[in-house]
């Protein structure tokens, strides 16, 4: 797609280097732990070695003897202000700090305040806790049995485990079309935790000042302004109002989903430095961070595929145990407990659907993060597309012929889908034609043949998956009743430069190279000139944070609405200027020029140093727009992927040989910028499919709660990833963009499992689950009679 | 002794420091010296972030005590750029994309900046074992290589 | 990730540090390159009051070939292993050794004397030392003693290197001719401990058959291993490929691994013998056999 814009102007399609680069090129990037304030005191939390656990006394001599150790908070001191709970994101109720009982090890349980990092890590360690264990539960479906031990004994009509049933589609309908299948496929699949690792961990600085009863708290979060009214909400009654609550989200090594929900840690810090009325620091350490803060994924399904016996999928079923933990702390919309599961029918015209989703409480710690996902996408994507293949092998179908016959037809978009989804626009078999002609399929094939006869494994998967994105229309979206529009706020100043500000907040997406050019594209002002802030709610119009891929459809769109609201006023300036109506006026990028006599023109810079200096009769000065964005529907991105392995028969090592992404996101601001977030969506896609994993003992240990065992991809494990496009975009929204944050992590691992399977199938291996390590691969080769 | 005085050169300047037996290098860079950019990323010594070098040499600076360093020249990222001028490394991540959150970013400058000043035409398996101990989340490192086999480019 | 507090000494010479090793005692741990140290004292597990760095003192790292034998200081880095034009063009073993160690990160600092001396049976060298059938000198205040490293390993975290002590050097026998060595490590990861990895060390004689091999596996038991039947079961042998599977099932016999996310007990074992077999092919090859 060719750019409408020179390069010096940089409006989108152009790869324009990023305007945030150089601070952090520099080492001179902002994060929440390099903020220092004066009389600053660090915090540091006890955490508590058991799943489950009745605390009987905690003990703070020790460490208040220490010097330097202030002040030891704990459950009872929090009780005193009614902050010991609070609710989450998803309505239910958290801990902030225990007074009768810890539900997941690494639990806080207390938290040291002190005059330095060192000495609080010296008080944690001197705080004595006696524990009385209590039996654990991790297992969901143990915990769904009658006569589990109830969790949740602070619910007080809670007589089970169960926190919700969901369900969507046409059940009778469905059981209909698969008791008249001609075939019927089903598949149990287990997608474990995993955690977003982002190479920077959670904290903040909370900084009350007693003077103006201002609290101002610099937060690795990815939502401040949800933030801020949840603080409002919570801890209103003691005092904090939210127009004196200000939250700045500086610069973030990474989000991912993982801060998104609000920690105790965060609570803690506020309402230390509330009463102690000195800034208050606190950096959790990485076993902290994949111990103690929420989860992603966990998830159990069984799905089901019904189809005749050329391949046509007539119906599709899917059951799921979600395993959320103790508490549902998820970042789903508030009527999706299961975030948007149900686009499980994937890129297929499936007629019947039926989709149910029950949440559990288990003795772990919070899960349901929408971890570089889209709430859920990654489940519901990774189970179509494995029982696909389950349904190819099946019918002795190639893969790729079954997708391509079940398809929906690009004519047929926009697409109803049997789950209630409206899919924008798509086109699956070029997108699938174009990943096969790059990657040679036909000769994979017969590679593959040859390679069989010789005893050498070596495997072909393919994915192609159909996202959701861009939470969402009021309609049906909003947390904690929160509507999900976002927004932007554009200033054009007298000499034809702008400043714009939004309710996202980027955690490395390059928003403010992306966002200005958007508004160069829509008013041809330079985006070097368009400065581009996010993250101080002070200043930033309201938004929900940048997660789940939807800061391009929601606040990127609120931009070209912002934009082109401005150049609506400019153009009646131009007008002005020109002596001309607006009707006698064209517009290409940058300037209005009378329609016939093009020599006659104003350039938006000179509309801009009008509208201060010589703004018509009857109209405000000044150029600026406001614009608050609800999406009309969701964007639906596409891609196929495919993937090539190579089996090790003796060590059971899956290495993987090539993999071809094609990506759809629609139309494309920043082509370089998009690839990058492939490149790095491929391999947090490739990571859980053969490296990452957190599980449990029966105890509830942790298992993975360092970097030692959650192995996460280093440049040796991760591939030369190629990269192709197809540009279909999206009907609704002002760009024709779609966002393409997480495709990548959603389309990669099943196209990975799908080729160890592959390379398996001809021993009758239909399916292994995830993380596909050498050790499971190995045994699949004992078994079979094929191991070196 | 549980606290000792010591002089290092960090980046060509001399510096005093009093510091407990136990600071850890990173520590002494970050909040002493107020360095931040060198980042701390995890506690067993595997991402990187925390990546210096210590008398040229690329180290993990969170697996080093301050005291170790004594008497020592320390380049932190801050060092690369000389009088207003971009190190090729810090042209190449810029040109190419090799950053996104940027946190890692440090560490991986420090790397390579090591790896070229020993071989000044690294193929790509060469950059890529280079930079194994320095761990991503978003950039899947395949533009981190290009970044790098620019500044090599450039540097020639 | 704050270590508790303790107390530094940085001694000019090997008297000095060993008089402090002597008044210390138990209370006392050698720092070295401190990648297995530092971590272990970060997570607050393992304690030390005194930590005495032998960084400071001269003359503790060399590569050189020297009266039969290649002598390595303790205080070598692993960097320094990689880059040796010694160890590259003729000690290839360790060559293979020093580069799975960790990642290039820590092997700028972490040194082979303490790579043996911490005993710690993930650490990758202690294998290929049982192979080359080194020595190990450790130095105390009454003067040098040398342990033969396959009586250098006596249990978990302990080795025959006393309080007093410090690992000063690493002598390996100069193979003769018609010799070759691998090291092949199987890890989930780069910088991961092995799952499993086997060292293998053979000369040749006149006739490609096995005149000498040395054995060594990696955390595949409470120490690093040497499967003497193995050993014995290649010796005066023709490295065909029935001898070599034989000798790496044998290998495989003599482990006791622990069941942990590496893997399970069967996986390892079974990998040892994977290994040990790639171990001893590429040995013979670079030795010269077919």
């Amino acid at each position: 797609m060719q750019p409408k814009t020179s390069p010096e102007v940089g409006g989108m399609g152009h790869s324009m280097k990023r305007k945030e680069d150089p601070r952090f090129i520099r080492g001179k990037g902002n994060y929440v732990d390099d903020i220092s304030l004066p009389g600053m005191l660090w915090m540091d939390i006890v955490r508590s070695p058991f799943a489950h656990a009745k605390i009987k006394s905690i003990n703070v001599e020790k460490a208040l003897k220490i010097p330097g150790v202030l002040a030891v908070i704990t459950g009872e001191t929090l009780a005193k202000y009614n902050l010991h709970w609070m609710p989450t994101l998803m309505s239910d109720t958290q801990m902030v700090l225990p007074t009768e009982k810890v539900m997941y090890q690494a639990q806080e349980v207390a938290a040291v305040i002190a005059t330095s990092r060192y000495t609080a890590a010296d008080g944690v360690d001197a705080v004595e806790v006696d524990y009385e264990p209590l039996p654990v539960v991790v297992d969901p479906f143990k915990a769904l049995q009658p006569g589990a031990p109830v969790l949740r004994t602070d619910k007080k009509d809670k007589k089970d485990n169960r926190i919700f049933h969901w369900e969507t589609g046409d059940k009778s309908g469905t059981e209909k079309a698969f008791a008249e299948a001609d075939v019927t496929v089903k598949q149990d699949l287990y997608i474990p935790r995993i955690h977003v690792a982002s190479i920077e961990t959670c904290g903040c600085v909370a900084d009350f000042d007693r003077v103006n009863g201002k609290l101002t708290v610099y937060m690795t979060t990815q939502a401040p302004h949800a933030i801020r009214t949840v603080f409002a909400l919570v801890a209103g009654h003691v005092g904090l109002s939210e127009e004196r609550i200000r939250i700045i989200s500086p610069d973030i090594g990474g989000g991912f989903g993982g801060k998104v929900p609000v920690y105790p840690g965060y609570v803690i810090a506020v309402a230390a430095s509330v009463v102690i009325g000195k800034p208050v620091k606190w950096i959790e350490d990485r076993m902290e961070n994949l111990q103690a803060d929420s989860f992603a994924r966990d998830y159990h399904i069984t799905a089901e595929l019904a189809a005749k016996k050329d391949g046509t999928i007539t119906a599709l079923r899917m059951k799921t145990i979600a395993d959320h933990g103790y508490t549902d702390a998820a970042a789903n919309p508030s009527k999706f407990p299961a975030g948007l599961f149900s686009i499980c029918t994937g890129s297929y015209d499936v007629k019947k659907a039926f989709v149910e989703v029950d949440g559990v409480y288990t003795n772990k710690p919070p899960g349901g993060i929408a971890y570089r996902c889209s709430f859920r996408v990654t489940e519901a994507v990774h189970a179509i597309e494995r029982i696909t293949d389950v349904l190819a092998q099946q019918l002795k179908m190639d893969p790729a012929q079954l997708r391509m016959k079940n398809f929906i037809p690009k004519e047929k978009f926009p697409y109803q889908s049997a789950l209630g989804w409206e899919y924008d626009s798509g086109d699956y078999g070029r997108a699938l034609q174009l990943a096969m002609d790059k990657i040679g399929y036909q000769a994979l094939r017969k590679e593959q043949a040859e390679k069989r006869a010789r005893g050498e494994l070596m495997g072909i998967g393919i994915s192609s998956f159909t996202e959701i994105l861009g939470a969402g229309p009021s309609k049906h979206f909003d947390i904690l009743g929160i509507k999900m529009f976002d927004s932007c706020e554009l200033r054009v100043h007298p000499t034809g430069k702008a400043i714009a500000r939004f309710g996202t907040k980027s955690q490395g997406q390059g928003h403010e190279t992306t966002y200005a050019q958007i508004i160069a594209e829509e008013l041809g002002i330079p985006a070097s000139a368009v400065q581009v802030e996010e993250g101080d709610t002070d200043t930033a119009p309201y938004g929900l944070g940048t997660y789940a891929s939807r800061s391009t459809p929601t606040a990127g769109a609120a931009g070209a609405i912002a934009a082109r609201k401005v150049r609506e006023k400019a153009r009646k300036i131009a007008a002005h200027l020109l002596e001309v109506s607006e009707a006698d006026l064209v517009w290409e990028t940058g300037k209005f020029s009378v329609r016939g006599a093009p020599q006659r023109s104003k350039t938006i810079q000179e509309c801009a140093f009008a509208a201060y200096t010589n703004n018509p009769p009857g109209m405000e000065p000044g150029l600026e727009a406001v614009d608050y964005y609800d999406p009309p529907n969701l964007t639906f991105p596409f891609g196929s992927y495919i993937c090539v392995v190579d089996i090790d028969r003796g060590t059971g090592m899956v290495r993987i040989r090539r993999f071809v992404a094609v990506d759809d996101c629609g139309n494309i601001i920043n082509p370089m910028i998009v690839d990058g977030q492939i490149h790095g969506g491929l391999t947090m896609g490739m990571a859980p499919a053969l490296l990452e994993e957190i599980s449990y003992d029966e105890n509830g240990n942790i298992q993975g709660g360092s970097f030692m065992d959650y192995l996460v991809p280093t440049s040796m494990e991760s591939p030369a990833w190629e990269t192709e496009k197809t540009v279909t975009p999206s009907p609704h929204h002002p760009l024709g963009a779609k966002g393409v944050g997480e495709s990548a992590t959603v389309g990669a691992p099943p196209a990975i499992a799908n080729a160890v399977v592959d390379a398996l199938a001809h021993l009758g291996v239909k399916h292994i689950d995830i993380p596909i390590t050498p050790e499971r691969v190995w045994r699949i080769l004992k078994e079979k009679g094929v191991a070196e | 002794m549980a606290t000792h005085d010591i002089k290092l050169t960090v980046n060509g300047t001399a510096h005093e420091a009093q510091v407990e037996s136990r600071l850890l290098l990173v520590h002494l860079l970050r909040d002493q010296l107020r360095l931040t950019g060198t980042h701390i990323g995890c506690d067993t010594t595997h991402c990187g972030a925390c990546t210096v070098l210590l008398d040229g040499q690329p180290v993990k600076s969170c697996t080093v005590l301050a005291v170790q360093a004594d008497g020592r020249q320390v380049s932190t990222v801050e060092g690369l750029e000389k009088d207003g001028k971009l190190h090729p490394l810090q042209e190449g991540f810029w040109e190419k994309h090799g950053l996104q959150c940027g946190y890692c970013t440090p560490g991986m400058l420090m790397t390579t900046c090591a790896l070229l000043s020993r071989n000044k035409n690294p193929s790509e398996a060469e950059i890529r074992e280079a930079i194994s101990g320095n761990l991503c989340r978003c950039t899947g490192y395949v533009n981190i290589v290009k970044a790098v086999q620019y500044a090599a480019e450039k540097s020639r | 990730m704050i270590p508790a507090s303790f107390d530094y000494h940085a001694p000019g010479s090997l008297p000095e540090a060993l008089a402090l090793l002597t008044k210390y005692g138990d209370e006392a741990k050698v720092l070295s390159g401190g990648q297995s140290l530092l971590p272990l004292l970060k997570l607050r597990l393992g304690q030390a009051a005194h930590l005495v760095d032998i960084g400071r003192i001269p003359g503790l790292e060399y590569i050189r070939e020297e009266g039969g034998f290649l002598r390595l200081g303790g205080r070598t880095r692993e960097s320094a292993l990689e880059r040796s034009e010694i160890i590259r063009a003729r000690y290839p073993i360790l060559f293979d050794t020093a580069k799975v160690i960790a990642d290039p990160l820590v092997r700028n600092m972490a040194t082979v004397g303490g790579n043996l001396a911490h005993g710690d049976p993930g650490n990758d060298h202690p294998a290929t030392m049982l192979a080359l059938g080194a020595e190990v000198v450790a130095t105390g205040p009454k003067g040098e003693r040398v342990i033969p490293v396959d009586q250098f390993f006596l249990g978990l975290f302990r080795t025959a290197l006393r309080h007093d002590e410090v690992l000063t050097e690493i002598r390996i026998p100069v193979p003769p001719a018609r010799s070759g060595g691998a090291y092949v490590k199987l890890e989930r990861k780069v910088g991961d401990y092995a799952t499993a990895a086997a060292a293998a060390q053979v000369t040749l004689d006149g006739k490609g058959a096995i005149e000498k091999v040395g054995l060594g596996l990696t955390n595949l038991g409470p120490t690093p291993i040497k499967p003497v039947d193995a050993e014995k079961a290649l010796a005066g042998k023709r490295p065909d490929p029935a001898t070599l599977a034989d000798a790496s099932a044998r290998a495989a016999k003599a482990t006791s691994p622990n069941a942990d996310r590496r893997g399970a007990v069967d996986y390892k074992r079974e990998m040892a013998r994977v290994l040990m077999g790639r171990a001893l092919k590429i040995a013979v090859e670079r030795a010269g056999g077919r």
